[in-house]
């Protein structure tokens, strides 16, 4: 039987769509407590965050932050991940309520980034709270976590901004995120 | 600020013909992301996973965690220093049915970082499951290979569909 081998060419025609890039935040040598993309246009329908990260300390949770409110009582997270040996599931509405995904720690595998994609859904709408979901892990050849999550934010303002930070320590060197805007 | 078109086809295929391999190669190092989607429409055996490598590399420079239901209980597997990564979770063995996979390579093209691949795995009336891959080179990708068996002699469908999309980051 035969193998089909496709050539991906970069000059395959391009399309115009409606999902746009908006902004690219890396971290630089030292790391960083966070990343924030402000003054986030008001002009799509839907968000999408895309990165890979991870962290400086000896925690694995990455928080996201809308609007710049810390309060965690503002936030709701449900998730349903596995660790390579079982599948659990995490209801969070206080300290850990901001949860998005699991990093790589500062002793894992050297050169090992955890991945998210991010949706911040119907993001402009005034009528009702904002309903954040997340897919992404990260794996490290003999340990790591696949991991879906779904926040809310108790909240009916327009989101202007949003900050993805480690539960402690920093992000480290090479951590990279993108915001995305998908017109509706 | 906005850069224009962001999401655009790199190529897309359907099979004519039952295939043991769908390969994409010669990949752009011009985006930030690949995802790449398939729509199986069947397959020579059951019960295999959907598996793939890159760069055409058969060495054992891939591991895993997944996360996966096929209906009576949700499971999370690993595997670790395997010749091969794959979408669906231990319990997914590819159905002669149709099923749906994605798969998101990130930052595929930077040559810092290992490379972690997002996948899913979903089969109608069956399961569905997701899997964090590690593909521990600090190469950029310039060629996906998906597959079935390890000696990659089971087929793919005719009228299978791969499409390969690449994502450009401002």
């Amino acid at each position: 039987m035969g193998i089909l081998g496709i050539y991906a060419s970069a000059n395959y025609p391009r399309v115009t769509n409606s999902y746009e890039s908006i902004s690219t935040v890396t971290v630089g040598s030292g790391g960083a407590a966070s990343i924030s993309f402000s003054s986030i246009p008001s002009t799509y329908k839907q968000l999408q965050v895309r990165g890979i990260g991870r962290t400086t300390s000896s925690s694995n949770p990455i928080f996201i932050q809308l609007n710049s409110d810390t309060t965690t009582s503002n936030y709701y997270s449900h998730a349903l991940y596995g660790n390579g040996s079982a599948a659990y599931a995490q209801a969070e509405g206080s300290t850990y309520s901001q949860y998005v995904n699991y990093f790589p720690i500062s002793t894992d595998t050297a050169s090992a980034f955890g991945a998210v994609v991010i949706d911040v859904l119907d993001y402009q709408n005034t009528n009702k709270y904002k309903t954040v979901r997340a897919l992404g892990g990260f794996d490290k050849n003999g340990g790591g976590f696949a991991w879906f999550n779904s926040t809310l934010w108790k909240n009916t303002n327009a989101i202007t901004n949003i900050t993805i930070q480690p539960y402690s320590g920093n992000l480290a060197e090479y951590s990279s995120f993108a915001l995305y805007g998908i017109k509706g | 600020m906005a850069a224009g078109s962001t999401y655009t086809p790199i190529a897309t295929t359907t099979l004519g013909s039952a295939q043991t391999t769908i390969s994409f190669t010669s990949i752009s190092g011009s985006y930030t992301d690949l995802v790449l989607v398939l729509n199986i429409a069947g397959v020579s055996n059951a019960g295999e996973l959907l598996r793939f490598q890159v760069n055409s590399d058969t060495g054992s420079n891939y591991s895993a965690t997944s996360l996966a239901n096929d209906g009576n209980t949700a499971a999370s597997g690993r595997i670790s220093g395997s010749t091969w990564a794959y979408f669906g979770g231990d319990n997914q063995g590819v159905k002669t049915g149709t099923s749906l996979a994605t798969a998101q390579f990130m930052n595929y093209s930077n040559a810092t970082t290992y490379k972690t691949v997002l996948t899913r795995f979903n089969q109608a009336a069956d399961s569905v499951g997701s899997v964090v891959n590690l593909w521990r080179s600090t190469s950029a990708i310039t060629s996906i290979q998906v597959f079935l068996n390890t000696a990659k002699t089971y087929t793919f469908s005719s009228g299978t569909t791969a499409t390969l999309y690449g994502i450009q980051a401002a």
